[in-house]
């Protein structure tokens, strides 16, 4: 029997405001959820790994005092937005190890009205020059020297890739926000769920040349989690739990190497790759086996990026490969097709493990109107800026068989 | 008027002329903007002050429209490639459109001024202009 682990139950909450639930409710709803989808109970969980970012530290502690507290390690995890598909990955490392047979993993952020994600505002300067920090800067950087807002950073992100390669202007990184906008509309669980027209992208309120509001995530509120279990433990359980359990063939997380100018724009490239190689020689498979993919389209100049870093496509063809049309849920390489972070939102913490729901409602054949047909095999990936990158490739029990 | 650079590696020499100095490997040749304890590259722990380039290429840009409360806006944003070290700073000196700010363009350091403090001391920051009006490419 192999080592293998597999998720035995998976759930999201539905993504956008929840005015009247706190984080605690949000986890809460978010693992009952999972462990009901599992056929199982917090009795039978032998690990929990929790990420919230925006909220109390000890999160994991908080959120067992509303589903139970039974005595096991907890691991409050925090890796930007990669949080989830870390917290995911402790679970899945706890029972490779051998410490026990099933795991919880949950992600949980509420971000609703919480504008822009960049720095503090401004401080109040002193009344003489003073040396801070590590640069000796006597003033605030962002804005004199260079952006740390989000959508700026990767706005030059995706500007970089059209310099090296040509043909990544304004309407193509529009376009990839009106595929992804015109997937949400298949998706109740999507913050938002309207179809915007290239036009009214372009025309949409602008935040960092070229990302206007419509190619940014949205901020809002959401959790996801996740139940994963041995193959030893699996193969012990009810017939219809197996079949509906989706095998984790890779787990991968990479932090980005040193790189020339990775210390000045971030790197987003390289740890992906390497992840992305990494994840397809564990998975035993390639780019051209994948049905779908959910990839960490922050803004949409991100989007663009990741489909040569994730061998989507031929090297330095991202441009070409998104306007044949691959992308789109009826193309060849389907991507992103809840809506991804521009419309399904962004609720940073839950973010990758609600990818990898997406993925496996899919190859469980749940995914309703949505549902990529004959879905077998599924590929999540999340950027945590900083960085942290996971790389999660699923595969049906029926593939498996 | 007494000035003082915005940042450690920004030196003004007497003409107000400005520089850029980074914290070279003695090892690898990685370069730093900020102190470093040992190289992220190659993990040695000596490093030596190198002038940095001072005309490059825009590599990438972005023009900010919204940023943090207190920041200016528009402005444009990017990385410049001076001869081989990616340097991070506005592009200054420009109209903050896609129309006159391209990727590939050549740019050039200049200072910016950032304000004065009480006792009448201008703090001066750094920016790259356009050179030849920014249409070289």
């Amino acid at each position: 029997m192999s080592d293998d682990v597999w998720i035995l139950g998976i759930h999201m909450t539905n993504f956008g405001k929840h005015r009247d639930k706190d984080t605690l409710d949000l986890g809460s709803e978010a693992v009952l959820g999972a462990l009901q989808d599992a056929g199982a109970e917090m009795r039978d969980i032998g690990v929990l790994a929790a990420g919230n970012l925006i909220g109390n530290p000890g999160y994991g502690q908080l959120l067992q005092k509303q589903i139970g507290q039974t005595g096991i390690p907890v691991y409050n995890v925090s890796n930007a937005c990669a949080t989830g598909a870390t917290a995911l990955r402790v679970a899945i490392m706890a029972i490779k190890a051998g410490e026990t047979d099933m795991g919880l993993a949950v992600g949980v952020e509420k971000l609703s009205g919480a504008g822009l994600l960049t720095g503090s505002a401004a401080k109040k300067e002193g009344a003489t020059w003073e040396r801070e920090g590590r640069f000796g800067a006597v003033a605030d950087l962002d804005g004199r020297v260079g952006t740390e807002t989000m959508p700026g950073v990767f706005a030059q992100i995706g500007m970089e890739y059209g310099h090296r390669y040509g043909g990544a202007d304004f309407p193509l990184f529009a376009g990839i926000a009106e595929k992804n906008h015109a997937h949400s509309t298949l998706n109740p669980k999507a913050a938002y769920q309207k179809r915007f027209t290239l036009d009214q992208i372009m025309n949409d309120v602008m935040i960092a040349y070229p990302n206007t509001r419509s190619m940014c995530s949205a901020n809002c509120d959401g959790a996801a989690a996740a139940v994963v279990v041995s193959e030893a433990k699996l193969r012990t359980l009810a017939p219809e739990q197996q079949r509906r359990a989706v095998k984790i063939s890779a787990s991968v997380l990479t932090s980005d190497p040193w790189q020339e100018a990775c210390q000045v724009l971030p790197d987003i490239n390289t740890l992906t790759r390497q992840a992305a190689q990494k994840a397809y020689e564990q998975a035993g498979i390639g780019p051209e086996d994948l049905d779908l993919v959910e990839l960490h389209d922050c803004f949409a100049t991100a989007e663009l990026v990741h489909y040569d870093n994730l061998g989507l496509c031929e090297p330095g063809n991202a441009v070409d490969f998104f306007k044949s049309g691959a992308t789109w849920r009826d193309g060849r390489m389907p991507v992103n097709v809840s809506g991804g972070l521009e419309s399904k939102g962004h609720p940073v913490s839950a973010t990758g493990i609600a990818n990898v729901w997406e993925i496996a409602t899919h190859l469980r054949g749940e995914a309703g109107p949505r549902q990529i047909e004959g879905a077998r095999v599924g590929l999540a990936h999340v950027i945590g800026l900083g960085s942290a990158c996971g790389v999660h490739i699923l595969e049906s029990s029926a593939k498996v068989a | 008027m007494p000035s003082i650079p915005l940042v450690d590696y920004l030196t003004l020499d007497g003409s107000g002329e400005p520089r850029l100095i980074a914290n070279e490997c003695v090892s690898c040749g990685a370069r730093y903007f900020d102190r470093r304890n040992a190289c992220a590259a190659c993990f040695t722990r000596e490093f030596r002050p190198v002038e940095v380039a001072r005309e490059g290429v825009l590599r990438a840009f972005t023009i900010v429209h919204f940023a943090a409360e207190g920041v200016p806006v528009p402005f444009v944003a990017g990385v410049v490639d001076c001869d081989g070290t990616s340097v991070r700073g506005n592009v200054v000196n420009v109209a903050p459109d896609p129309e006159h700010v391209v990727v590939g363009m050549k740019v050039r350091l200049t200072t910016v001024p950032v304000g004065t403090d009480s006792e009448g001391i201008d703090a001066v920051g750094f920016g790259f202009e356009p050179v030849d009006g920014g249409t070289a490419r």
